[in-house]
Order: structure tokens, then C-alpha cells, then sequence
């Protein structure tokens, strides 16, 4: 067993995730798969229109039906119960945000009534009866045409669409373009994507007996601050609230939020005295779950002519949707840390407008604002070394953040902790054996074949949001439990932990427990997204096992009758240095530290730290890929993608590659195929996995995964985050590829996603042009 | 979601499931391989009162050569259509069709009876069955009929069915030595079903030349469209790539595909003639 190994050398090792034999033998135990004896169900009748007055609701034959135990509408709930969204920017609007619609929808999905019934299939059956007049209003749901005049207001309580307006500013951009010798001019738009988790959203609230508390078994990334939102949405106290995060099907980051269907079930269970369930089904996922991207950049990169970039003004229209998730605000904000990528630019103006418009809500998504940056700052750099005639190399190199720089303060403020991003660009041309794949383009160039090959070199910021908890517990006989705030739903946490702190405390991997992912056992913690756990998590478990190995020391020194500085870690416990037969092992100490202890000495071996480093890991990478565009059919073909990236110390590689396979995957979905579309009115057009084109197994194409490693030295483990690695870096690579592919026929930009009827187009358009 | 209350019986034979749809009427449906229909009733799209499962139905199942036809039971299931033999002698253009419908569990479980008679204008069994001039045997209270394709598939999700009819076998007349089938298809990145597809059977003469063509075009309107024009200029001529190109470029004439969110109008015409051209060319390079 890979779990029996020596410690030494576990930080390091690709070690088989000790998750996946219950995973993949159907033995996981997900939300739904929870049943308590009474249980009911719930179901939600949801608005079709995304924009409307409520005339009236008759529940009256919903109610008669048998099977039915409740119907509540809006009218019939406390105005009380709303979802909690913190004001993260200043005078930020938010709109009413009752959990059931109360005189008027803004969003189709959003739910008008709720019926708690025997079964779900009664409880659907008696949505169907629920009778509901509406009067449509106006709607918008692109972002850009909700900021024109005149635009219909998603809200008709505010007096525009903006939810927030912020700014970023750094050195002197008026001057920077006023001398600037060329400036490279772009409109870049993200798609809109859905987070798409295998397992839809999920809640199963239970009241614990003699109204004494609350238990609810939650599909989400962060169990704790579940729990408080529940507690604020519902007024009920925090400390009578069990928030239980089970095995989560994925969740992208669009798990996050406390969502209002919880908030009914918690309601309605506590209001009934009986448990109460709500599984998401897909459709109403596409409805109601937090989407991603969805951001248009105009943007201007001022130059002078030999390449150096002196300027950069960024304008990001970020599409809200109607209603705001505790987290929906944040990632358009990403462009102010993250928009000169790795670039040297002194000057730079970044505003961000975030707007209401009435569709689903968007929020963190994998990536959660990044993607959107590396994407602009990637596609301008390459446009001006196309407009300038620099080869795009020579351009980054030129730009490009020095080794010896570090930590290096950018031109919008944010300290970036160490790098070296020729180090890892050269890395990946050397892996992609660039020189050849241009020779090939050229040549195929010279067939009249559209090929290109396209490079991005990107940062990817992790860690960060507040701090995150750990607490290492050496119980009576000597094994270890370690308690995460980082709660896992699928990164495998119980391994990559298991090795650091097993390495650490020199034990085997199967004398640790990594425990997670339940408000009553674990101590306050923040959760798992914008690749933080092995960041924070791991950066707190390492402060904490370092604790309780210098207190375990000073026993086994009182137990080997030695100093505590002659006291050395050995396999399995302690050892007097020098005199490695003299050896106590952690079972001795632990009986020690909850048995006989010397005078002055706390019994227990137990210690919890709240990690917050203060500043986030500056991960980056480089990646390549090459295209071929059919020029008969438009259809592309990604023949080679070759990703390197530095996360600095790595704790398991294969952890490692399977986040940089999965970031990758979606990555290249919304490069070539995802895209959730609205109509002007805000109707949902994509709303199912029969037009939303999620990619599969069988779209991947071959990838070549090269690392570099720049150690964090911020951090106790040295690590990075690299959960959205593949997704930051892979789609700006496809887009330089297919625009490079597509030069000789001088199209400059297409936004993503690069689809065959897509490009056919524009190349057809191109030719005609041409010819005429 | 779950589909709304109905009935379910499992009939022994097809006798008693026309007696059944002639009791039940509009409120009954076939029940087959359930891969569109029982999607339809989760999304409540379709909210049958009964179901008459024919899964139970003896015979209804598989392949065989009778005479110089192919004998298709209604309740093959693709996966056995795309590996059959016979199929894949004499007509591999309709093993590929059968090979590209929807993912291995559709085609496990979806019978060629079932895909057939939703005739949904996207799917593939139409396409290729339409140009390899296939009948339908339906047998209805009083008696048993032969429909040839072009009077079977009529609009959208419209047979020639009869509501007390049930579809039992589907018949495709075994081409000549000589000759050579194909399918291609273009599917949508998303459901995977057709986008614009293209069906051809091509028989030569041993000096190669071209004595007859069908082909067959999906995707572009209510139903597949045999492509007249594409097979007048195959006739007589030489199958060379010169020529089967020009013929090609026909294949959407005539027809009015409509533009919808992945495809417009104007590459769906210019994709059939593609899809069109290759499918030509593998049928006459097959023996």
C-alpha cells in the first residue's frame, strides 16, 4: 500500500488519492443519497419570465392535493428570511433578495412558491397546480446594451443598471498614452459558461428533536460560512446550526454561495418538524446556479515602438444577472490586481462597471475573473506584436517581470512574491519544440492551410480570502487527526494533507486522518475555492503540526530523561540525538501528554492555528498550442497543447496534474464550445445539456505537462495554488492560436467560442472581402 | 423532474398492443428503447396517460436476409444494427449511422423501431433509410401495410403511423454487387444528434461508372431530402472526385434549412454539400 510508505518523501510523491476506492466503487455518500425516516420533499414553481409583476398566485388546488403538507409563496414567508450578501465595494446596490419572489420576478427560475410534499414527484405534481398571472416587464440581458440610455431596467427600483462602478489606478496613464507610439486598441468578450457540477446543487435540512437545533447536510465548498449566512438568512443562531458538507460531486466554485433554496428547506423543516429535502435538477441548475465569465473588455496597451509597454487602460462591463450571491460581486474585480499579467506596465487605469441584467446570477467560476485577464492582457500583447512587427517572444520577454525583480510591486499596486517567467516560457517552447511547429505552420501557410500557433504566459493567484484553520489532534494511542477548514469536494485533500502531515510528524499516511467538511468537529474554517487549499489549508496544518511537534519534543525530552534541544524527530517519534537506540514513539508521547505530565506542563497534544499569510500566491505558467482551422468547414483541431506551470513546491504531482487535466478541460470548453446564451429579453436559449455543448473525455486532445519551480517564499510549505491553471492560461493560448491561424487572412479578433459555423463565417466574410 | 402519473402495461404481442392503442387512443404511447420518450415525460414535454411497453413482444428484434432485403426487427437496438454482420457487409453506410447515434448507453438501450417512428428530423436512421429506399411494415388492427420512406417520414415527428399501428419491421432492399453505401454526418457539439448529415448509395458498373445514386440529406428541413439534383449528375458519369465535387455541390438544392443557435442557414447549405461529397466518395470507394 502507497499509504504504508517510509514519511520521508511523501511532500513530492504521486501518491494515489486514498478518496477514490470508496468513489469509484459507488460507496461515495452525496446529498441525495441521505434519507431520515419522515423525510420530506420539496419542489419549486419558477418563473418563466425574466422580468415580471406578480398579479396574483391561487395555491388553493396545490393544497388540496394528496401528499401535499405545505405550500408557501412569498406573501406567506417572513420578510425576514433573504439571502445575506456582504457590501464588498462601497455603495454597491443589492437588490430585495427574498427567498420567495414577492411581487415581482427578475430573472426567469426565480422561485415564486415552494411545495412540501410526501415524495418529490407529489410536490412537482402539485407545482403544476399552482396557478400564477404575471404582467412582463421590459428586460436586458446583455451587460453592455444595460449601460446604453434608455436600456429597460432589471430593477425598476434603482435608477440604472449598475450594481458598482470601481476604479484602479497606478502611475500616470494620461502621460504613458500621451507619449505612447503606438497603441494597440481591442473589445474582448468572455463567454458565458455554467459551472455544470456532475452533482447538481442540494440541501437536506433536519430539526433535531425537542427543537433544540438544526442539522443540515449541505452540497457546498465552505460548510462554516454556510452556516453563518443560514443563520443571518434565517434567524436562527449560528451555534444550534450543524452544517455537514457530505462527498460533493464538484462544484467549480458555483458551490460557494448560500443559496435561497436552502434557506426555504431550513425554513420549512424547522416550521414542519420534519426533515426536509431539495435536489437541484439539471434544469434548474441552467436556471439558478452561479454562472461564470460573462465579462467585455475594452481595453487600450500603449507601446512605444521598439515593444515596451508603457500603458494600459482596461474597461471591464462585468453581467451580474439579477440577483447577488454572497459572492457574485467579486470576481470583476479580479481585473484590478490581475490586468498587467506578467508584464512590467507602470501606468494603468483598470474600471470595473458591474451591471444587473435579468439573468441567472453569475459568480466565481473556476478561475473567477483571472481567465477574463489573462485573456485581455494575452490577446493585446499579441496584437501589438503583430501591429508592430516584433516577434511575440522577443515582445513578452522584453515586458516581462525579472527574476530578480521579486517581490515585485505592480502598476496596479499588487505585490506579486516570486517568478520567473522566461524560465517557464522557455520551458514550454522547448517542450512544444517551437522552432519546428512554426516551421510547420509556414509551410502549411505556404499549402494555403490555416494553421497558427499561439503562445499565453500568464499569472494565477491563489490563496487568499481571509485565513483558513488546522488543527492537529495526536490522539491517546498515538495516531493523528488532522481538522481542515478547507473543506474538500473532490481536490483530494485527504491525501495531499495526509502527506504533508505525515511527513512532517514522520509517520506512515494511514496513522493520519484528514477530517473535514462538519461545522461540529471542525473548528471555524473558510472552505475550498480560487485555488486556496493547499495554500491556506496546507499552510495552516504546517504551522500546526510544527507546533505540536515542538511540544511533543519537550515531553519526549521528559520522557527520555534528556534536554528538549537534544531531542530529534525520528521515524515514528522522538529520538536523543546522537543515540538513535534511546527513541520514544508518538504513542509513549501521547500517553504522556493525557497521562502523567511534569509540573507546569498542559495535558493534551492538540493545537489549531488560524493561517493568514496576509497576501495571495502568485502562481504563473506558459502554455502553447497549436491549431488547425478545416478552411471548407471552419472546424478547428487542437493538435497540440503543451502547458507548463509553477506552483512552486509541489505536494503530490499527480494531484497536481489531474487539477491542471481538469482546469485544461474546461479551459478548452469555453475556448471552442461553451457558451450559455440569452435572448434580448433575457430568455434562456442554452438551457439544457441538449444545446449547451459541455466537453467531454473524448474532446481532449493530448496534452504535454511540463512544471517549473519557483518556491513560494511566503509560505511554510512553499506551495502555490494551480487549481485554475489549465483554465487560465489554455483558452488565451487556443485564442492566439486560432487568431494566428486565421492572420493571412487578416481577421484580427474573434471572441470565444471558436466554433466551426463561427469560424466558417468570419473566414468566408474575410475571403469575400479579399476577392472584392 | 419527474414525468407526470401514467399508466403502464407490457403487451405480449402486437395484436394486443394494437387493441391497446385502439382502447387508449391519443392518451397511449409506445413504449420502446424510452431514450426520447422517457426524456420527453421527465421534462413533462410529453405526458402520455399509458404506456404500452412492446419490450416484451416477441420476434420484434433482430437482423436477417430475406430474399434480397434486410429484415430489421423495430426492436434492434442500434448497438446491434452498427455491429451486425450483415449489416456491415452489405450495407456498412448503415452500420455508420446506426455507430453514431448518441453515446454507447443510447445505443445500447434505443431501438432503430423507436428512433424511426419519433422521426425526429435530427436524428440518423431516417437519413441513411431514406436513401437506401427502406419500407416500414406497420401492422394495425386489420391488417398489416409496406410504406416506402418517402410516404412514411412526413413533417416533423409525423409518420404515416396510424395511432393504432405498430411499426414491426423495417426493410431495406440489399444492393447489388457493385455498388457501395455511406454515412457522414455532422453532429451538434452538445445533444450529438444531426446537425446536417448525408446518406448515399452509389452502384457502379464494372467499368466504374455510376448507374445509379440515392442520396440523402438530414438536417436541412421536416424531414430527410433526397438530393435529385446531386443524383442526375452522378448518373452515367465516371465516380471520379472531379465529378462527384460537381454533383456534390448540389446537394442543397431545393432545400431551406433553417439557422438556429450553432448553425446558420447559409453552413448548413454549404455543409450538406461537404457531408454530401463525402459520403459519396466513401460509398464508391466501398466494394
Amino acid at each position: 500500500m502507497t499509504t504504508q510508505r517510509a514519511p520521508s518523501g511523501l511532500i513530492g510523491a504521486s501518491i494515489r488519492r486514498v478518496e477514490d476506492p470508496l468513489l469509484v466503487t459507488g460507496k461515495g455518500c452525496y446529498v441525495d443519497d441521505i434519507q431520515l425516516p419522515g423525510m420530506l420533499h420539496i419542489a419549486f414553481l419558477r418563473s418563466p419570465y425574466p422580468h415580471a409583476k406578480i398579479i396574483s398566485i391561487d395555491t388553493a388546488a396545490a393544497k388540496a392535493m394528496p401528499g401535499v403538507v405545505a405550500v408557501l409563496t412569498g406573501d406567506d414567508l417572513s420578510e425576514h428570511l433573504k439571502v445575506p450578501v456582504p457590501s464588498i465595494v462601497r455603495g454597491m446596490k443589492i437588490p430585495p433578495q427574498p427567498v420567495l419572489a414577492r411581487g415581482a420576478v427578475h430573472a426567469a427560475g426565480a422561485p415564486v412558491a415552494v411545495v412540501a410534499a410526501e415524495s418529490r414527484a407529489l410536490a412537482e405534481d402539485a407545482t403544476s397546480a399552482i396557478e400564477v398571472e404575471y404582467e412582463s416587464l421590459p428586460a436586458v440581458a446583455d451587460a453592455e446594451k444595460a449601460l446604453e440610455p434608455g436600456a429597460p431596467l432589471a430593477h425598476e427600483e434603482f435608477d440604472s443598471n449598475v450594481c458598482y462602478t470601481v476604479t484602479k489606478k497606478g502611475g500616470d496613464v494620461d502621460q504613458a498614452f500621451a507619449a505612447a507610439e503606438h497603441v494597440v486598441r481591442m473589445h474582448i468578450a468572455s463567454p458565458r459558461l455554467v459551472a455544470m457540477a456532475l452533482e447538481p446543487r442540494g440541501v437536506l435540512a433536519s430539526p433535531e428533536p425537542m427543537g433544540q437545533g438544526l442539522t443540515v447536510w449541505l452540497s457546498t465548498q465552505g460548510p462554516h460560512r454556510a452556516r453563518a449566512d443560514l443563520a443571518t438568512g434565517l434567524g436562527f443562531p449560528e451555534h444550534k446550526i450543524r452544517v455537514i458538507a457530505p462527498d460533493i460531486g464538484g462544484a467549480f466554485g458555483s458551490k460557494g454561495p448560500l443559496y435561497r433554496e436552502y434557506i426555504v428547506a431550513a425554513h420549512l423543516a424547522l416550521k414542519l418538524g420534519r426533515p426536509v429535502k431539495w435536489i437541484s435538477t439539471r434544469s434548474e441548475d441552467f436556471l439558478t446556479t452561479n454562472q461564470g465569465r460573462d465579462q467585455a473588455m475594452t481595453s487600450e496597451l500603449a507601446l512605444k515602438r521598439d515593444g515596451t509597454m508603457i500603458g494600459l487602460k482596461v474597461r471591464v462591463a462585468a453581467n451580474l444577472g439579477a440577483y447577488l450571491q454572497s459572492n457574485t460581486a467579486g470576481p470583476p474585480q479580479r481585473m484590478m490586481a490581475m490586468a498587467p499579467g506578467c508584464y512590467q506596465i507602470r501606468n494603468c487605469h483598470v474600471e470595473v462597471v458591474a451591471v444587473f441584467t435579468n439573468t441567472v446570477s453569475t459568480g466565481p467560476y473556476r478561475g473567477a475573473g483571472r481567465p477574463e485577464s489573462v485573456l485581455n492582457i494575452e490577446r493585446l500583447v499579441d496584437k501589438a506584436a503583430a501591429d508592430l512587427g516584433i516577434d511575440r517572444l522577443e515582445i513578452r520577454r522584453k515586458n516581462f517581470i525579472r527574476p530578480e525583480q521579486f517581490p515585485y510591486k505592480t502598476g496596479v499596486g499588487v505585490e506579486y512574491d516570486s517568478g520567473d517567467y522566461g524560465r517557464s516560457l522557455d520551458e514550454a517552447l522547448r517542450l512544444s519544440n517551437y522552432d519546428e511547429l512554426i516551421r510547420q505552420r509556414d509551410q502549411a501557410r505556404k499549402r494555403g492551410e490555416l494553421v497558427g500557433v499561439g503562445i499565453s504566459t500568464f499569472v494565477e493567484p491563489s490563496g487568499g480570502a481571509g485565513f483558513e484553520s488546522g488543527a492537529v489532534r495526536v490522539e491517546r494511542t498515538g495516531v493523528i487527526t488532522v481538522l481542515t477548514g478547507s473543506s474538500s469536494h473532490g481536490q483530494g485533500h485527504e491525501t495531499a494533507f495526509a502527506q504533508v502531515a505525515a511527513e512532517k510528524l514522520r509517520v506512515s499516511m494511514d496513522q493520519v486522518a484528514i477530517r473535514h467538511g462538519d461545522t461540529l468537529a471542525v473548528q471555524q474554517g473558510v472552505g475550498t475555492f480560487g485555488s486556496r487549499s493547499a495554500v491556506m489549508g496546507g499552510g495552516a496544518l504546517a504551522v500546526a503540526v510544527d507546533r505540536i511537534v515542538e511540544k511533543a519534543r519537550r515531553i519526549a525530552a521528559h520522557l527520555l530523561e534528556a534536554a528538549p534541544e537534544d531531542i530529534v524527530q525520528a521515524d515514528g517519534g522522538f529520538a536523543v540525538t546522537g543515540v538513535p537506540e534511546k527513541k520514544v514513539t508518538w504513542r509513549q508521547v501521547a500517553g504522556a501528554a493525557y497521562g502523567r505530565l511534569p509540573k507546569g506542563m498542559e495535558p493534551g497534544l492538540q493545537e489549531t492555528v488560524f493561517f493568514d499569510p496576509k497576501r495571495e500566491a502568485w502562481g504563473f505558467g506558459a502554455h502553447v498550442a497549436l491549431v488547425r482551422i478545416d478552411r471548407e468547414t471552419g472546424s478547428p483541431t487542437l493538435e497540440k497543447l503543451v502547458l507548463v506551470d509553477d506552483c512552486g513546491v509541489i505536494i503530490n504531482p499527480m494531484l497536481v496534474e489531474g487539477q491542471v487535466h481538469g482546469g485544461v478541460a474546461q479551459g478548452l470548453g469555453e475556448a471552442f464550445r461553451e457558451q450559455m446564451l440569452y435572448g434580448d429579453d433575457g430568455e434562456a436559449l442554452t438551457g439544457s445539456l441538449m444545446n449547451y455543448a459541455v466537453p467531454r473525455a473524448s474532446d481532449m486532445p493530448p496534452l504535454v505537462l511540463g512544471e517549473t519551480v519557483t518556491p513560494n517564499p511566503f509560505h511554510p510549505l512553499g506551495v502555490k495554488g494551480v487549481g485554475e491553471a489549465g483554465c487560465n492560461g489554455a483558452p488565451p493560448a487556443v485564442a492566439n492560436a486560432v487568431m494566428d491561424a486565421l492572420a493571412p487572412l487578416g481577421i484580427d479578433h474573434i471572441d470565444m467560442p471558436y466554433t466551426a459555423p463561427k469560424l466558417w463565417e468570419a473566414i468566408r466574410q474575410a475571403e469575400s472581402k479579399k476577392r472584392s | 423532474m419527474f414525468p407526470a402519473n401514467f399508466g403502464y402495461v407490457a403487451a405480449r404481442s402486437v395484436e394486443e398492443a394494437t387493441e391497446l392503442l385502439a382502447k387508449y387512443g391519443e392518451e397511449a404511447k409506445l413504449l420502446a428503447g424510452g431514450h426520447s420518450l422517457i426524456p420527453a415525460m421527465k421534462l413533462r414535454l410529453a405526458s402520455p396517460r399509458h404506456l404500452i411497453d412492446l419490450g416484451r413482444v416477441p420476434g420484434l428484434s433482430g437482423i436477417k436476409v430475406d430474399g434480397e432485403t434486410l429484415s430489421i426487427g423495430a426492436l434492434t437496438v442500434h448497438a446491434d444494427v452498427a455491429s451486425s454482420d450483415l449489416a456491415r457487409h452489405r450495407l456498412p453506410g448503415l452500420a455508420e449511422a446506426a455507430s453514431v447515434i448518441g453515446d454507447v448507453q443510447v445505443r445500447n438501450r434505443g431501438t432503430i423501431g423507436g428512433s424511426v417512428a419519433h422521426a425526429d428530423p435530427a436524428a440518423d436512421f431516417p437519413v441513411i433509410l431514406t436513401a437506401l429506399d427502406a419500407s416500414f411494415v406497420l401492422q394495425g388492427r386489420f391488417g398489416r401495410r409496406t410504406v416506402a420512406a418517402p410516404d412514411f417520414f412526413l413533417d416533423f415527428y409525423t409518420t404515416a403511423l396510424a395511432p393504432d399501428e405498430v411499426l414491426t419491421e423495417i426493410r431495406v432492399p440489399l444492393p447489388s454487387s457493385g455498388s457501395g453505401t455511406a454515412y457522414a454526418k455532422l453532429p451538434h457539439p452538445a445533444s450529438g444528434y444531426v446537425v446536417v448529415s448525408a446518406a448515399a448509395l452509389v452502384v457502379r458498373d464494372p467499368s466504374g461508372r455510376c448507374v445509379s445514386a440515392a442520396v440523402a440529406i438530414g438536417g436541412m428541413g421536416s424531414r430527410p431530402q433526397r438530393a435529385a439534383a446531386t443524383e442526375a449528375s452522378l448518373h452515367g458519369q465516371p465516380l471520379t472526385p472531379e465529378v462527384i465535387a460537381a454533383a456534390a455541390a448540389k446537394a442543397s438544392e431545393g432545400t431551406d434549412p433553417e439557422s438556429d443557435l450553432y448553425a446558420s442557414a447559409d453552413y448548413k447549405r454549404h455543409i450538406a454539400t461537404v457531408y454530401a461529397r463525402q459520403a459519396i466518395e466513401t460509398a464508391a470507394s466501398r466494394k
